[in-house]
């Protein structure tokens, strides 16, 4: 283990590390602003810059490996300068109207130019002010913001193999964006919103509907209600300044009382609709000789995808809509129903970790009666930790709450589906114990768990072998449907989330998620399943109730006008 | 020439994509590319559209705009930046009454910048299509331009 000296003090690392990791390891932060940790290392913006004693020039900390008897002097004043001069030059060429920003506070760029003591800018402000890209129902870009710092390329790039994010243009006209100047509508982005999480400013954010939903909520001709999805009891609490993988789903359900919301309900309960409706569609295809694999259609950024880079696989996905929009067209069919509401005044507001699920809830065929969408507003994790803080809620110190009535009742199965893997778990659960006609002899489905980003696994049913897949990433979904396109593909079922780690990792999770963080959630999700009392969909008694007052048989003719969709060849 | 055509001679490689870029651009009159034209390289190559585009955008040798026949390129970095006593764009933007990035109507010449044209010891420096021109004064340029004007006419 090479000895080296940080700032005159003697330290061991580890042979082959960046100055920038064994910095962390003995608790130094050198600061950085293009480096993000689960991406490539650029050294572009050379804010990490440190002083490499006997060496000339200053060394970029991200990227220069240490050696036996290295000397770094982190704080140097000639290291601090130019640190100091860089963050100038690109405040001089950035819309710092932080105020008017929704990363105010939680900027990158304003910690770096505070934690710097920069209080003058000593350049002159050049910055050209250009309108903002508001094209797509999920993600606003604003040009005026954007720092260069290649992060969203990478994360479009290397997370999902779509590279719609690139820079063009060279020196000081370089921008980030679409070819050809194009905005995010007119080409293919899938939505996902990876490039708005590492985004360190705000230059890419989803399109807010807080505003929307707060006019729903005074509106006292509406009945506004809210479902919130299986991922957001495991990440809203770090956003309001909570412990990592903070489990808050009681303190959700209060918080969003006192924002106002008249019902609030648990997406888990459409989540194990969906399982029973996808469970009863993957037996119906291997009884039937079916089109397999049959592959989710939960996650909407790989829906879109699939539309537009695989459709000739678009009989393979499952026709069940998402747990969303399964629990959209229920509020405003059997729910008005039951209550006695003209469809009309329902106002239904769902808490995604996702900014494509603003895209899935415009989708035209997302509407019961073809003409109001079935979900009328989507907020994203962020959104509603931005709402929560705008009332002065103490969320820490919340009473837990339970969900509304009647169908408050959920599984763990459904709990899951927010982690990688968690979709095929509940739906095996299923389908093994329904086929087997006999009480399963255990729960948990390990091989389908973990981080790989493509797994799988054989599950032994009747007597037979089930060959399932689960992939998280469009990298990796890509590799899996090329194999299905090319004959190649040996499996029957197949789950794709589009973010890693699954929806704890979406696209409107907290900025800054890394892999480290999603796997907190991750743990903690697990935690919920083993906590509930009932594990299995098929156990869900509301479930089946709402079954027998009102669906009918699954995937019978009712469930299969609400619940089912229909896909697009877009290319 | 048909782009399909030029890509034939290349292999499905990245590494050719300028050169696949510079040679179907030679070949055209209109010396510039089209959207459609790199989607089909992005296509051959098995590349992003937004990496053809980026390289596209990134050097001065290529244009999505039409241009004229020849296509004029003035430095504009640093030394002749600071030797520029008689101001290259200025000249000629007058001399060709176009701005830059513009074609003249006889479609005879097309203004452009370019980075470093690696001729900082003869500035200041333009390029014409592959001719470079150097140690640039008000009356050289117009004896070059009449140069050219009287090649076309010719």
């Amino acid at each position: 283990m090479p000895k080296i000296k940080i700032n005159n003090l003697e330290v061991r690392a580890d042979e082959g590390t960046t100055i920038l990791q064994a910095a962390k390891e003995h608790n130094f932060k050198i600061p950085t602003l293009c480096y993000y940790p689960d991406l490539d290392i650029k050294s572009d913006c050379r804010v990490c810059v440190v002083e490499s004693v006997g060496q000339e020039k200053l060394v970029t900390a991200c990227s220069t490996p240490i050696y036996e008897g290295m000397e770094i002097k982190i704080n140097s004043p000639r290291a601090q300068n130019a640190r100091k001069a860089i963050i100038e030059m690109i405040l001089a060429n950035h819309d710092a109207n932080c105020t008017a920003c929704v990363r105010n506070t939680n900027c990158e760029l304003q910690n770096l130019s505070d934690h710097l003591g920069i209080v003058h800018n000593r350049f002159e402000t050049i910055y050209e002010k250009k309108p903002n890209d508001t094209s797509s129902p999920s993600l606003i870009r604003n040009h005026s913001r954007c720092i260069k710092c290649g992060r969203c390329i990478d994360a479009c790039k290397t997370i999902q193999d779509i590279s719609v994010l690139e820079f063009s243009g060279r020196s000081h006209e370089v921008e980030v964006g679409p070819a050809y100047h194009k905005d995010l509508a007119d080409v293919f982005c899938t939505y996902c919103g990876q490039c708005s999480t590492v985004c360190p400013v705000g230059a890419i954010m989803e399109k807010s509907d807080v505003e929307k939903v707060w006019q729903a909520i005074d509106d006292s001709s509406k009945h506004v209600v809210v479902q919130v999805a299986p991922a957001i009891r495991v990440s809203l609490g770090e956003e309001l300044g909570m412990q990592l993988g903070s489990i808050v789903t009681g303190k959700v359900v209060a918080a969003l009382k006192m924002l106002g919301f008249t019902k609030v309900f648990d997406t888990n309960f459409t989540a194990d609709l969906t399982i029973i409706e996808e469970g009863h569609e993957l037996i119906h295809r291997l009884k039937n000789g079916g089109k397999t694999p049959l592959i989710t259609s939960c996650c909407p950024g790989w829906v879109r995808y699939a539309e537009h880079k695989f459709p000739d696989l678009l009989e393979n996905l499952s026709s069940c809509k998402s747990p969303q929009q399964m629990f959209g067209a229920l509020a405003k069919t059997y729910y008005a129903q039951r209550e006695s509401i003209d469809p009309k005044d329902i106002y239904v507001v769902s808490i995604m970790p996702c900014t494509a699920k603003k895209y899935e809830a415009i989708r035209p065929e997302m509407s019961v009666n073809g003409e109001d969408p079935d979900v009328d507003a989507v907020l994203t994790t962020r959104e509603l930790a931005k709402m929560i803080k705008q009332i002065g809620v103490d969320f820490d110190n919340l009473r837990e709450q339970k969900f509304d009535k009647p169908d408050e009742v959920t599984s763990g199965a459904a709990a899951i589906f927010g982690a990688t893997g968690g979709v095929m778990e509940a739906a095996l659960r299923t389908v093994k114990e329904v086929v087997e006609e006999k009480p399963l002899e255990k729960l948990d489905f390990d091989t389908v768990r973990g981080y790989e980003g493509i797994r799988e696994a054989e599950v032994e049913i009747k007597g037979e072998t089930l060959k399932v897949a689960v992939a998280h990433t469009l990298a990796n979904a890509k590799k899996l449907a090329q194999d299905i396109r090319d004959g190649k593909s040996p499996y029957a079922f197949i789950e794709v989330m589009a973010c890693p780690g699954g929806c704890v990792g979406g696209g409107g999770q907290p900025y800054g998620t890394t892999r480290e963080k999603q796997r907190d959630r991750i743990h903690s999700i697990y935690q919920v399943d083993r906590l509930m009392k009932i594990r299995k969909s098929h156990d869900n008694a509301a479930v089946s109730n709402l079954y027998s007052s009102y669906l009918g048989d699954p995937s019978g003719e009712l469930a299969h006008k609400l619940l089912h969709t229909k896909y697009t060849k877009r290319s | 020439m048909e782009l399909e055509k030029v890509l034939e001679r290349f292999p499905k490689e990245q590494t050719y994509l300028i050169e696949i870029l510079l040679d179907y651009q030679k070949s055209k009159p209109t010396q510039h590319l089209t959207e459609n034209e790199l989607k089909e390289v992005a296509n051959y190559l098995d590349v992003p559209e937004s990496h053809v585009f980026s390289v596209v955008s990134f050097y001065s040798f290529f244009s999505m705009e039409p241009r004229g026949k020849y296509i004029i390129q003035y430095c504009r970095d640093v030394p002749c930046h600071i030797s520029d006593l008689i101001n290259v764009k200025e000249t000629l933007e007058t001399l060709l009454d176009i701005k830059t990035g513009e074609t003249t109507e006889d479609q005879l010449f097309t203004l452009e910048y370019s980075s470093c044209l690696g001729q900082c010891d003869g500035a200041p420096a333009i390029r014409i299509n592959d001719k470079i021109y150097r140690n640039l004064t008000k009356n050289k340029l117009q004896m070059v331009l009449a140069e050219y004007r009287g090649d076309h006419h010719a």
